[in-house]
């Protein structure tokens, strides 16, 4: 029961991170109705601004700056490629984002080499016990530092002029102009914010247990698609829950591999997938995505 | 067959001729706007003024034109792939046909689009404070906006925490119109207030505009239903095919035989006369005779 409990923790802890990355993901197609392919490289992006800073200034400034960069370069990316697409179609615009992200990624792989970096975070590998239940500190770490952020997103979604502004162009963006809504900033905005939450959950994806940033770390973003999909793409509430969701499935499947050895090895990299695939065929717009709400 | 009939009201409308003279400087002035909707023109060289103060109504049929004026005033003509191909449109003697849809809203002018277009997802409360986004007024402005719009429709205020999509269609005119009042605009754009709404509803609604023109927003009305916009209006003109093809006080054209037959509905025989003595041209079918 007690490994039951650690595996749901852990899962809910690495959900939470998935959440992270999942909310940037809802939150640029929200505003903008394009999916990002890139966020991997964005996320990439703040973890080696954060990993190859943090000898020099220290973990929290260092982290500061990775969030910062990233955001900044979330912000390039829709300043200097997306904004030239505007009016195109959004598959279009979907297919230029996996081009940024292929040049992002290459870039960033091409300096990180072989190289395994550490981020220099504080907790290093140390363990809190409570009873038969023992959980690393980096796992408390990420899930309330996940927690705060997205809670103060949600807020500020719900309850700042941003949030309004954000939500309107969500739902039509010739209305939100005509109430003055400045389509280009809310974009903009919307880019940056992702990029900042993406470079928080770099950190996360690559402290203990995880020996540090690598080329494979933006396989591990990956799998806040399907948190995203399976949540409901434009819905920040399905970001949450499709982030716990695959996270606990994941770990819970790793964490019973052993006794599931007749489906082969590995199940927990393809739970999350199996999970979304069932949803999907009952719910096809996610768990949380736009039904239709209208009275005519 | 748009501009037959022109001359006969082309009061002083259109007074300052093609480009010429310093626009006036109080109001809206439309002068000799075209828009294209890529090779096929939407407006030609089309004309009009909204003094400040005045209710005035655009009629016109399915496809005149009339929604491509108020985009093309409100700067949003690009998100259907329009564009204002010449002519210039000044607001209180500044040009505002070079803006940016959130600076035209800054000066003054304020929208309501056709078939409402509530933000469906969002409380009625947030649909307002959207409308305020593009005010440059101070928070005691907004609020005294917010205050004002409660007076004029109770009902958002009872609705305050409720989804905009599950509004009735006359309370989702009400929350659309209180949305633009939001930017305590100086002109209020309508487009279609009548649109799809019982005839009681869209009553109220005209009386909601009288008030709104006498607390001292001038009213761009542009409507199908011409009785309500005649009534409402100073000043009407007549869209055909995206050109004025009529124009005139209110009430002049709907004592006019053409206004009344094409968009009021009125068929009598000495309206149905007149007309044909003013189409002469066109030979009278026997069939036609035969069933007088």
């Amino acid at each position: 029961m007690s490994t039951f409990f650690e595996l749901l923790l852990n899962g809910l802890s690495m959900g939470s991170v998935y959440a992270l990355i999942a909310l940037g993901f809802v939150v640029i197609f929200r505003a903008t109705e394009v999916v990002n392919f890139a966020h991997a490289s964005l996320l990439l992006a703040g973890g080696y601004i954060t990993a190859s800073l943090h000898d020099d200034l220290g973990f929290w400034p260092a982290l500061l700056v990775g969030v910062a960069g990233a955001a900044v370069v979330g912000a390039a990316v829709e300043f200097l490629v997306m904004r030239r697409y505007r009016g195109s179609d959004h598959s279009v615009l979907a297919i230029v984002t996996i081009g940024v992200d292929i040049l992002l990624t290459t870039e960033l792989a091409r300096r990180l080499g072989t190289d395994v970096l550490p981020l220099g975070d504080p907790w290093g590998d140390d363990v809190l016990s409570v009873g038969p239940i023992s959980i690393a500190h980096t796992r408390i770490a990420a899930f309330v530092t996940a927690a705060l952020l997205i809670t103060a997103f949600l807020l500020a979604f719900r309850h700042t002029s941003w949030g309004v502004a954000m939500r309107a162009a969500a739902e039509s963006p010739q209305t939100a102009a005509l109430m003055g809504v400045r389509l280009g900033r809310v974009s903009l905005g919307a880019w940056a914010v992702a990029g900042a939450l993406a470079a928080v959950a770099a950190l996360f994806l690559t402290v203990f247990p995880t020996p540090g940033l690598e080329r494979a770390t933006s396989l591990a973003a990956l799998k806040a698609f399907p948190a995203a999909i399976l949540g409901g793409l434009d819905s920040t509430t399905g970001a949450l829950v499709g982030g716990l969701v695959v996270g606990v499935t994941e770990a819970l499947a790793t964490g019973y591999q052993s006794e599931l050895t007749f489906l082969g090895r590995g199940l927990g990299d393809l739970a999350p997938y199996l999970v979304m695939t069932v949803i999907l065929l009952i719910r096809p717009a996610g768990l949380f995505g736009t039904k239709e709400l209208a009275r005519v | 067959m748009g501009g037959r009939y022109v001359k006969g009201f082309g009061t002083g409308a259109r007074a300052p001729g093609p480009g010429g003279g310093a626009p006036p400087g109080g109001g809206l002035a439309v002068r000799e706007v075209s828009v294209g909707y890529g090779p096929v023109r939407a407006l030609r060289r089309v004309s009009l003024d909204v003094p400040d103060g005045a209710v005035v109504a655009v009629l016109g049929s399915n496809g005149a034109g009339k929604s491509t004026l108020l985009r093309a005033v409100s700067r949003t003509l690009s998100f259907q792939g329009a564009t204002l191909t010449s002519g210039d449109i000044h607001f209180q003697g500044r040009r505002t046909d070079g803006l940016a849809p959130e600076r035209v809203v800054a000066a003054g002018i304020s929208q309501v689009p056709e078939g409402r277009q509530v933000f469906a997802r969002m409380t009625v409360a947030d649909n307002l404070r959207a409308g305020a986004l593009g005010s440059t007024g101070s928070r005691t402005a907004k609020a005294d906006a917010l205050r004002r719009v409660h007076e004029l429709f109770p009902v958002l205020a009872d609705r305050a925490g409720q989804r905009a999509g599950l509004l009735s269609g006359g309370e989702q005119q009400m929350l659309a119109v209180g949305r633009a009042l939001m930017a305590s605009p100086r002109l209020l754009l309508l487009d279609e207030p009548s649109l799809g709404l019982a005839p009681l509803m869209a009553a109220r609604i005209a009386d909601t505009i009288r008030e709104i023109n006498a607390q001292g927003t001038s009213v761009l009305l542009v409507e199908q239903n011409a009785a309500l916009a005649l009534r409402l209006a100073s000043h009407a003109y007549v869209l055909d095919v995206g050109e004025v093809a009529l124009s005139g006080p209110a009430a002049e054209l709907a004592a006019s035989d053409e206004v009344r037959r094409r968009y009021l509905g009125v068929v009598d025989e000495d309206a149905a006369a007149d007309a044909s003595r003013g189409v002469g041209a066109l030979p009278a079918l026997p069939r036609w005779e035969a069933g007088r």
